[in-house]
């Protein structure tokens, strides 16, 4: 489709207009996720509506949107249908007749792709569990349009914002963002509207912005989901700081694992491009803004601000010491602001409904909403967008559903490599970048990974330590050489060759290493091994005295046995067995061959009959 | 280096004009495009940058050998991809990633002398719903355990 060069807001809005009077020409809209659900066969699902709604010549009257992620991603591939708003979870193609004959038709829900709340049916998105408690802002129409269609985003009121904010001055835009005290969203926690008012202020020009999309943290996927499902909603955001602070240009800087990411981005693009809304003189405003995307090339440090302007200048992504900072030295040295995705997405909704709004959402100190990516040992795994001060237990228990197989909560890990482990008795603790900070985690993206009795937090803190010293620049000391010795005492703990006296090492190296690292990266490393020692130093000494993994999750100190009672002689283990090291037959108990087994667990997860034991 | 394993210089020079002027501030995109027409960055194409930009060869080769995206040997026809991010972790990629390394006989970053697969370990791949989770080419493999690696790998020729 070709689009209209909109030359003020009047012609936005009209066009606003337009595209709201297509979509109401459907009396139903099928929404698929076609973005995370993808890679259960979501495209298939897609078609088969096309072709099932074809025949019965409902196509004119019904649409199928190929959308963005509908967060519930523990139930794809994932489908909406408006404006009943039930959402089906785990459909596959052979559901699709019988969603049009039962749910389109006739208004009816398919029981069986449906949640449930207290055994009962839960249809709607309002009714189910993991939706109910949530507070969907900036996720608000992620799921709901087509990415791919700038006309989808416009219905829905987007770039509206930005024609607000062009007919501001700049010192206005930056106030209300300032005084609806969002902070960065990208690990820091540092307010935007400070963040901008520097950059503003800098001398030198050009300036430039970047949008910070390269969602390192591993078990973060927010980032992904709005640049896939509401490209135009975090572009709207950038053209809006791009005017605050002076910028003509702007990067968005993305992560090559992200490959739709970067194609709906550069689609939104061009469609905003072609509409006026990116390039000269935007919506009349006078104000000239082009964007450009840059893939990064698998290297975490990027995402560290002066790594990513290294990067985005051809060179090897290595951070520098700050000051001098981003605002007044970043790309070529010239001014540049960097914020990430998420904060990025949320500047919109501040301009158009308000500071006060705004401020009403969440804590004073910590404000609007924060996208968590909830995954690990919880039931429902998905993007879950609540106020900020919400609970780790609303988080986990009351949206997650709890943990998977009922087993006990353990721990809950935040920031990533940078963040800590947060135990059970902190549940309560409404969760916001000060009190997280306090408890020795970070807030960081927003990945939560929840783990129960069966992670070892040794061997958490390993793996945590094991990424940074693969990820490590190496140049600085502390960074390159102190997180290598650490690595070292938590692997040789983690093998039952602990000394006495490591625990204090690793406390001081610990300590060490966080006052004299050259980056975030470096600096922030510890803190995985920190909290884990502060809040389970049990599991550390049981480790080094008793050569134990509590856990059973550290090779060596454990094994897998087959209790001979419980056994069913089902014969599962030994099937599942990659190493044949299960022998058995019918109605023999099976015994677990110790010299052969390479203590990969798959007999303990398959045992229908908890007969295989780890002790 | 025998005169057969040169790869021919043409495609490059496309990819080069393409993008030109090249300046320093490109080299990345660059190397990603001849990375993609390629499948690896052969030494004669990342000199011939190296004769256009005017750099220094340890400037590009720099850069080259920083980012993990880049390889400069040829890779397998398919590429497995083992994500060893948290959420994965956690739910027991450890021994998804043995399972594959012992299955191909082959090291994280090495390709199997059948030149059929390549072995990459990932921070994440953003499917943590999935973990843990392994990629071939582009496609997914969800909830993984070591006793079903065999059969996913089979079914790639
Ligand atoms: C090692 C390291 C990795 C980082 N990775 C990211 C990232 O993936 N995405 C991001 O937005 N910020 C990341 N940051 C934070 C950025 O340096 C920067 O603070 C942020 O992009 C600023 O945006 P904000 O103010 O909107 O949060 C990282 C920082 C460090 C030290
Ligand atoms: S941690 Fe494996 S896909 Fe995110």
């Amino acid at each position: 489709m070709s689009y209209p060069k909109f030359v003020n807001p009047q012609d936005l809005d009209r066009f606003r207009q337009q595209a709201v009077k297509a979509e109401k020409s459907f009396r139903a809209r099928v929404l698929i996720c076609a973005t995370g659900c993808r890679s259960k066969g979501a495209l298939d699902i897609c078609e088969a509506f096309h072709t099932e709604l074809a025949s019965r010549k409902l196509d004119k009257e019904i649409s199928v949107v190929a959308a963005g992620c509908h967060g519930q991603c523990s139930r794809a591939p994932a489908v909406v249908i408006e404006p009943l708003d039930f959402l089906y979870g785990g459909v596959i193609p052979e559901d699709v007749a019988e969603i049009i004959e039962t749910t389109l038709l006739k208004g009816k829900p398919v029981e069986r792709l449906c949640d449930r709340a207290d055994g009962k049916l839960a249809p709607t998105m309002k009714e189910a569990p993991f939706y109910r408690r949530q507070r969907r802002e900036v996720l608000a129409h992620c799921g709901r349009v087509d990415p791919k269609k700038i006309e989808d985003a416009i219905a829905r009121g987007c770039y509206a914002a930005a024609a607000k904010a062009l007919s501001m001055t700049p010192e206005q835009v930056i106030d209300e963002v300032r005084e609806a005290g969002i902070r960065g969203r990208g690990g820091a926690g540092f307010p935007t509207g400070v963040k901008w008012g520097f950059c503003r202020k800098a001398t030198g020009s050009p300036k430039y912005l970047i949008c910070n999309a390269d969602e390192g943290d591993p078990g973060a996927f927010m980032d992904r989901a709005l640049l896939e499902g509401v490209p135009h909603q975090v572009l709207e955001g950038m053209i809006i700081a791009a005017y605050a602070i002076g910028a003509a240009h702007g990067f968005v800087y993305v992560r090559a694992e992200y490959p739709i990411a970067v194609e709906h981005v550069e689609i939104a693009i061009r469609q905003a491009r072609a509409c006026g809304l990116l390039g000269r003189n935007i919506l009349g405003s006078g104000f000239d803004f082009d964007l450009e995307v840059r893939m990064g090339a698998g290297a975490f440090v990027c995402g560290e601000e002066t790594a990513l302007i290294a990067s985005l200048e051809g060179k090897r992504g290595m951070p520098r010491a700050r000051p001098p900072f981003p605002a007044n030295q970043g790309y070529l040295n010239q001014p540049t602001t960097i914020n990430n995705v998420e904060t990025l997405a949320n500047v919109p909704l501040i301009l158009e409904k308000g500071r006060d709004w705004y401020k009403a959402l969440g804590t004073p100190g910590n404000t609007g909403t924060k996208i968590f990516a909830l995954a690990g040992k919880v039931n429902n795994t998905g993007l879950v967008e609540v106020p900020i001060g919400t609970t780790l237990r609303q988080i986990i228990y009351d949206i997650g559903g709890g943990i998977a197989k009922d087993r006990p909560f353990k721990a809950a890990q935040t920031g990533g490599p940078s963040g800590g482990c947060i135990p059970a008795k902190f549940l309560d603790l409404p969760i916001d970048y000060d009190s997280l900070k306090k408890i020795g985690a970070i807030m960081g993206s927003g990945g939560l990974i929840v783990m129960d009795e069966n992670t070892c937090m040794v061997d958490m803190a390993r793996f945590f330590m094991d990424f940074v010293q693969q990820e490590s620049c190496g140049k600085c000391v502390p960074c390159r050489v102190g997180t290598r010795h650490m690595l070292d005492i938590l692997t040789r703990i983690c093998a039952g060759d602990g000394q006495d006296g490591d625990i204090e090492r690793l406390e001081s190296l610990g300590h060490e290493i966080k006052a004299a690292a050259l980056c975030g990266l470096g600096q922030t490393a510890p803190n995985p091994v920190l909290t884990t020692i502060q809040y389970f130093r049990d599991e550390y000494e049981s480790h080094i005295n008793l050569k134990k993994c509590p856990a059973k999750e550290c090779r060596g100190l454990f094994r897998y046995r087959i209790d001979e009672k419980l056994c069913k002689a089902c014969g599962r283990c030994l099937k599942t067995c990659p190493a044949e090291a299960i022998k058995g037959e019918k109605k023999v108990p099976h015994v677990i061959d110790q010299q052969r087994c390479t203590l990969c667990g798959s007999c303990f997860e398959q045992c229908k009959f908890d007969a295989v034991l780890r002790e | 280096m025998s005169v057969s394993t040169m790869a021919p210089l043409e495609p490059a020079l496309k990819v080069i004009a393409d993008l030109a002027p090249v300046t320093e501030g490109r080299i990345i995109p660059l190397l990603q495009k001849l990375q993609e027409a390629y499948g690896y960055l052969p030494r004669d194409v990342v000199l011939e940058v190296v004769r256009r930009t005017g750099l220094p060869a340890s400037r590009v080769f720099g850069v080259a050998t920083f980012y993990s995206q880049f390889r400069l040997t040829p890779g397998g026809r398919h590429t497995v991809r083992c994500c060893r991010g948290t959420a994965c972790h956690v739910r027991g990629s450890k021994a998804v990633l043995s399972a594959v390394k012992s299955h191909l006989a082959i090291d994280d970053g090495e390709t199997t002398p059948d030149l059929k697969f390549s072995l990459e370990t990932v921070a994440c791949l953003g499917t943590c719903f999935l973990a843990p989770v392994i990629m071939v080419d582009n496609d997914y493999f969800g909830s993984m355990t070591p006793g079903g690696i065999k059969k996913v790998l089979d079914a790639y020729q």
